[in-house]
């Protein structure tokens, strides 16, 4: 993936709520390095989900309807454990 | 040195409750108006707020804005403004029907009209009885009126520029606002947005502590960037604490934890709430466990290897009753502590949640220094200062403090713009140069501080010296130290000096911001030697004279900080309502 895209996306990480900073934090650390163009970008579309949205699924409170980004979620929510 | 120019009738640096409520008020009135955001408009800390907002609508029961009036300078211990508390509690109703119109998705009564729910500190008829006063979406409050809001700025034509920050003020000799100093974030490049009006709406700067609820982005920008152009910030001292915050993340434990036999224990594991509190134990109120909390924590009975916290433990009660009573409780103590709270304690720490002070400003949204406003210049929310939350702001007013000022200010600077010469002036170049010349530093800067260490050296002290209970000496020090920290601050470095969304770069101008304020807290809370809504110090002793340590006759009047030389000044509270008697002074009990 190309620096600008890579870099925005580390940028996108920072939301308006607390819970998701800090578990995108870890994500970020951990994780992000670890993944095709492919997931990032699929990464990348998580990040447009509204933040209430996005903390519910990730809390698994409620599950995310679109099934393409699920997995992505999971491994959210895995990196926290 | 040149730098692109960009022209509009107004500016607005934030895109939360307040700016985007303002841009409406400019926008629909045809005027040309950019709104800088560091994020999506509907990802600021708006979004965060879930409670609800406040309006004496009476949907449910009686209630008056008279009510709520009272409840308001009753909460902000008789610091705030009662001019500018009759025009917020007045307007109310005004704005949130406006808001349901704009499409807000309330919660309603069988009847059509706007469910309200009762909220601590909402009373009727002058403090007698809770009252329903608080409107909400469901939990979504914050999340859904920045929906409303964004919506309806595109319809209007606002130009939003997304991932953009401020840097600085600019003004010219006679300290005129002229605009802003911006970063485009995917380029680094640096413009000047020029307009006859700039709001600043940049939300609060939570993140001077090392606890707090606040996201990341909450670092204070437009406070750093007002006090670096000479104005004063206002009543800097008061914070709202939570006495439970998860240690290390901010994360809050809610209070019911305690109803449910949760039980505080320090170092030694001693159950120390018996000997500040014999019969209430661990279900004392707010006050009284933060303060004990903090006691131990100073006394050295803190636990950790920094004995920085202690710990909330439920581990005697039955598994059971913690998965059905205290759902999500589990959830985060296993996420943010890394601690199974049915087999370990949590460690837990006082939690910064909201900013009363601000930038000092009227009901109308103008900012105002030595009496008077400054020319071009207009600032809401919780950057701001009007002032309506005093020394304590009361539940849901902070919302409805977006909205109200929000509005105040777009009015007022829609009468500035139609005054105002059409064509804008020349533009002030020495703020602009000693913006780039601040840029120019972090480039060059090399053998200097990490962007961390000096964040983490700011939080600590700000937590330890300055935090929800306060001790005269602690303060003293903490003066001393945060002055050292501004040092290791003016030295900060970045290894990464790349160009597109350079992250550390932002975070290390953020700094920048975030000690201007850490500074303010420390020096006007050291000063203020009583006790006073969220200002509470262990030297204000209560006497029949001060009760609770208020000392009205010494201490009834706003603090004014002042970046250069680290002045501080200080400007009556204003008594006087707009159309009503003043709400007289009293202990604040209840
Ligand atoms: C967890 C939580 C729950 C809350 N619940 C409630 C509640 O129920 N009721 C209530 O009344 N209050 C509540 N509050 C308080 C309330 O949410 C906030 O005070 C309020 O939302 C602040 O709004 P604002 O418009 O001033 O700023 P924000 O919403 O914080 O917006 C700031 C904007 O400024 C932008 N910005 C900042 N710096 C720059 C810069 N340098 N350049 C460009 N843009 C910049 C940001 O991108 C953002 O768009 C809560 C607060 C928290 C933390």
């Amino acid at each position: 993936m190309d620096e600008v895209e890579l870099k925005r996306i580390l940028w996108r990480s920072r939301r308006g709520l607390l819970e998701l900073d800090l578990q995108l934090e870890r994500f970020v650390a951990e994780v992000l390095p670890t993944l095709s163009d492919t997931e990032l970008a699929l990464y990348g579309d998580v990040l447009l989900l509204p933040d209430q949205d996005f903390l519910a699924y990730v809390n698994g409170a409620s599950a995310c309807p679109d099934a393409r980004l699920e997995p992505m979620i999971e491994r959210i929510r895995a990196a926290q454990r | 040195m040149s730098v692109p120019v960009r022209k509009f009738d107004a500016v607005i640096v934030g895109a939360g409750g307040a700016g985007l409520r303002a841009a409406l008020q400019l926008s629909e009135a045809g005027l040309k108006t950019a709104v800088l955001s560091k994020v999506f408009p509907t990802r600021s800390h708006t979004v965060a707020a879930q409670g609800g907002v406040s309006a004496s609508l009476g949907n449910s029961e009686p209630d008056h804005w008279h009510w709520h009036m009272y409840d308001t300078v009753k909460g902000s211990d008789w610091l705030g403004d009662q001019d500018a508390i009759e025009f917020m509690c007045r307007e109310a109703p005004n704005v949130v029907v406006e808001l349901e119109h704009f499409g807000m998705p309330f919660d309603r009564n069988a009847d059509g009209s706007i469910y309200q729910r009762p909220f601590g500190g909402h009373m009727s008829n002058f403090g007698e009885k809770p009252v329903r006063r608080a409107c909400a979406a469901a939990d979504r409050t914050g999340h859904a009126m920045l929906h409303a809001l964004y919506q309806r700025n595109v319809r209007a034509n606002t130009q939003f520029f997304v991932e953009w920050m401020a840097l600085d003020l600019v003004r010219d000799e006679q300290g005129n606002v002229q605009g802003v100093v911006a970063m485009e974030m995917e380029t680094s490049e640096v413009y000047v947005f020029q307009a006859k009006a700039t709001l600043f709406a940049t939300g609060g700067a939570g993140r001077i502590f090392a606890s707090s609820t606040n996201a990341f982005i909450n670092t204070g920008d437009g406070l750093g960037m007002a006090a670096r152009a000479g104005i004063p910030l206002e009543d800097m001292e008061f914070w709202q604490f939570h006495p439970t915050g998860v240690a290390g993340a901010g994360v809050l434990i809610t209070e019911g934890v305690r109803g449910e036999g949760g039980i505080l224990r320090n170092s030694a594991g001693e159950r120390f709430m018996e000997r500040y509190a014999p019969n209430a134990k661990d279900l004392a109120s707010r006050d009284v466990v933060s303060r004990a909390m903090v006691t131990e924590i100073n006394e050295g009975r803190g636990c950790g290897p920094n004995k920085d916290h202690v710990l909330l433990d439920i581990t005697h009660l039955d598994p059971e009753v913690i998965k059905s009573k205290l759902p999500g409780i589990r959830e985060i103590s296993i996420k943010f502590a890394n601690v199974d709270p049915i087999k370990a304690p949590i460690p837990v720490v006082p939690t910064c949640h909201y900013q009363m002070g601000g930038i000092p400003t009227n009901y109308k949204g103008e900012v105002i220094v030595d009496e008077k406003p400054v020319t071009g210049f207009y600032a809401a929310g919780e950057v701001a200062c009007a002032s309506v939350h005093g020394a304590n702001r009361l539940g849901t007013n902070s919302l409805l403090d977006l909205l109200v000022f929000g509005k105040s200010s777009g009015n007022s600077m829609i009468d500035f713009i139609k005054t105002a010469p059409k064509d804008l002036p020349v533009l002030a170049m020495a703020d602009v140069e000693r913006s780039l010349a601040r840029v120019e530093r972090l480039n060059q800067q090399s053998n200097g501080t990490q962007v961390n260490d000096a964040r983490a050296a700011m939080q600590a002290t700000m937590q330890k010296h300055c935090g929800v209970f306060r001790f005269k000496d602690m303060l003293a020090e903490g003066v001393a130290k945060i002055l050292e920290v501004e040092k290791m601050v003016k030295t900060i470095e970045i290894a990464d000096k790349s160009k597109t969304f350079n992250t550390a770069r932002l975070e290390a101008l953020e700094l920048e911001n975030l000690i201007e304020v850490a500074k303010a807290t420390m020096i006007s809370a050291d000063a203020r030697t009583e006790s006073r809504g969220a200002h509470v110090r262990d030297d204000a002793e209560d006497t029949p004279e001060r009760p609770n340590g208020r000392d009205d006759a010494n201490w009834l009047k706003h603090t004014l900080w002042h970046r250069d030389g680290n002045q501080l000044k200080y400007k009556p509270v204003t008594m006087k309502p707009l159309s009503v008697d003043t709400i007289a002074l009293k202990t604040r009990s209840y």
